[in-house]
């Protein structure tokens, strides 16, 4: 972490709207979400489960569900709107690390093949180079073998040695940017850090962005350079991990913050659940469950303010303190 | 694959099961040759009929004074491209029926496999009889009705198979570069399910035998003369218990072929799905 100016952004959300039909009607999974995530830098984002950050994922991917709909909005990557403009998609140029590893390789083929095909399709070189280079990336993502490794279908991996080989597949095209969906999240804790020991060292040494979700904040301190924390598909808040974590402003990181364990005195986490995305409450997403709420909340969508220090906050009433019970 | 087949090979049951049904297809295949007096398949000599088995006629010979011996190898052909036929338009109907159903998810999911489940609710010797007497009966009849009744059980396993990928990352992926569904489904889907619907033809293939040898019984299958077994057991039934020959010798080769069709298809179950390699030894 650095105090130099941020450089222009590899990829930028912007004001993106995702909503998918469903039988109860539109959701509204994603609404006016901004986000930038500067070369080389590695960004979080967190939220609750179903706050839409798998959505996000999906849409910078480009491989949202067919049911989805994007009224509003752009995705820039590399200055592109890959979006809007389907030449322009960044295949090859964004790896993914999926969250569950066993189905994200089909279990019928050999895996070393289904990464090659990749490779033929958006890298360049012989058939050869593609066979050597995987190799070379399973050494460095520590896979045991990697020669016979090639050989192996899906299963005959352990979950590790999965994850380790989809982080593999996600830096086979040489990308810029790789996108990780709570990759540790079906692992076990020592393999945990060690998955991400191996991609903060990936991303160091090969120079990528990363961006990364999550819904542990103790990996965001550990990987991530600034955050973004989202609650029913909109920004709370974003900025630097450092000032996010140490000074919460926005209600909801402050009271999602005082349920960590390391920090609550006792369990009691935030009272009442996130809204149904087809069932959003008007105005501020969160002032049904916000222990500062006044009636103006309940009146339009609060804009993001920008605070000094390069961190936005979509709560007017942010300098409020918070009632005493709330923060026990 | 191979090592799949080196599995199989190493279980002697299964062994024995590949075993029975490789010889019958031998046999069948060289009918004609194997058959000590393959004429008898339309024939008659009424002048040696009923003959306990001896060195001229090994399994006797029937009521029509036909070897039966050579009607036992000449059914055989019978019995397995009843089998093969009844199985394969059982599977162009179930597995198409099941990627889609399995893929869609909406009304069109519905309908199908409410179908499904209406079909499998048949019963597959009602639904031949049925035919047998709405149309001509024969042998051609009763393979309609086995193929109607047997194609669900293919529409439910591919079903379960695609319901079950169809969220999977990887046929996410595939979207995202632009594949379409017909090639999602058939040549990455459908694979999956390849192990399953490879086990569901093996027994179902003994089943179509038996079933089919049961409707020849009925006297809704075959029909006189062709030397098929389950018929074969039926004309028999009015010289027991002296002619003991006539109905034992089709009837074994009826258990024969249908237990090597169900040991294979065990056998195969273990060994060639993929997921089981690992935890099995």
């Amino acid at each position: 972490m650095n105090d130099s100016p941020m450089p222009s952004p590899l990829l930028a959300v912007e004001a993106l709207s995702v909503h998918l039909r469903t039988d109860a009607g539109l959701a509204r999974i994603l609404d006016d979400v901004s986000l930038t995530v500067p070369p080389g830098r590695t960004v979080g984002v967190v939220g609750e489960s179903g706050c839409g950050k798998t959505t996000l994922m999906r849409a910078i991917l480009g491989i949202l569900p067919r049911s989805a709909l994007v009224p509003r909005g752009a995705i820039r990557f590399e200055g592109r709107d890959i979006l809007a403009d389907c030449a322009a998609s960044a295949r090859g140029r964004i790896g993914f690390v999926p969250q569950d590893p066993y189905l994200s390789l089909n279990p019928v083929f050999r895996a070393g093949d289904q990464i090659l095909e990749i490779m033929r399709r958006h890298a360049p070189g012989t058939r050869r180079d593609h066979r050597a280079k995987l190799i070379e990336l399973f050494r460095a993502v520590q896979l045991p073998d990697p020669e016979a490794a090639l050989e192996k279908y899906p299963h005959q991996f352990s979950g590790g040695q999965r994850q380790r080989l989809l982080i593999a597949a996600a830096l086979s095209c040489d990308p810029a940017l790789v996108v990780a969906d709570e990759p540790t999240t079906a692992l076990d804790v020592t393999t945990q850090r060690e998955i991400l020991a191996l991609l903060r060292r990936l991303a160091a040494e090969r120079g990528l962005s990363l961006l990364f979700v999550t819904h542990d904040f103790g990996v965001l301190a550990a990987l991530c350079d600034s955050v973004t924390v989202l609650y029913a598909g909109r920004v709370a808040e974003s900025g630097p991990t450092r000032a996010v974590l140490d000074a919460p402003r926005h209600p909801y990181t402050r009271l999602l913050l005082a349920c960590h364990p390391d920090r609550a005195s006792d369990l009691t986490g935030i009272p009442g659940t996130v809204p149904a995305a087809t069932a959003q409450p008007a105005g501020c997403r969160f002032h049904p469950r916000c222990p500062i709420a006044r009636a103006d909340c309940a009146n339009a969508p609060p804009p993001l303010l920008s605070l000094p220090g390069g961190r936005s906050i979509a709560c007017p009433h942010h300098a409020d303190a918070l009632p005493e019970p709330a923060l026990a | 694959m191979s090592a799949a087949l080196a599995r199989l090979l190493r279980d002697p049951v299964s062994a024995l099961g590949l075993g029975i049904v490789l010889f019958a297809v031998v046999v069948a295949f060289f009918a004609p040759y194997l058959a000590p007096y393959p004429e008898d398949a339309y024939e008659s000599h009424l002048l040696q009929r009923l003959r306990p088995p001896s060195a001229e006629f090994p399994f006797g010979t029937d009521n029509l004074g036909r070897d039966i011996l050579s009607r036992v190898i000449l059914g055989t052909r019978n019995a397995l491209v009843v089998a093969v036929s009844v199985v394969v338009a059982a599977m162009a109907i179930g597995i198409p029926v099941g990627l889609v159903a399995g893929w869609r998810d909406n009304w069109v999911s519905d309908v199908l496999m409410r179908l499904t489940d209406v079909f499998l609710a048949v019963p597959q010797l009602i639904l031949a009889l049925a035919l047998g007497q709405l149309m001509r009966p024969g042998i051609e009849t009763a393979m309609v009705a086995l193929a109607l009744t047997y194609w669900p059980f293919f529409a439910r396993t591919v079903f379960a198979e695609t319901r079950r990928l169809r969220g999977a990352l990887f046929v996410d992926a595939l979207a995202g570069i632009g594949a379409r569904p017909t090639r999602i489904l058939l040549l990455h889907v459908l694979p999956n399910a390849l192990p399953a619907v490879l086990v569901r033809a093996t027994i179902g293939m003994g089943f179509t035998i038996l079933t089919a040898a049961i409707l020849g019984f009925l006297g809704v299958g075959a029909a006189p003369p062709s030397p098929d077994w389950g018929l074969a057991v039926a004309e028999a039934r009015q010289h027991l218990p002296e002619a003991w020959w006539f109905p034992t010798f089709p009837g074994l080769a009826i258990l024969l072929l249908v237990l090597g069709f169900n040991l294979l298809g065990d056998g195969l179950r273990d060994a060639a799905d993929p997921r089981l390699r690992r935890s099995r030894r």
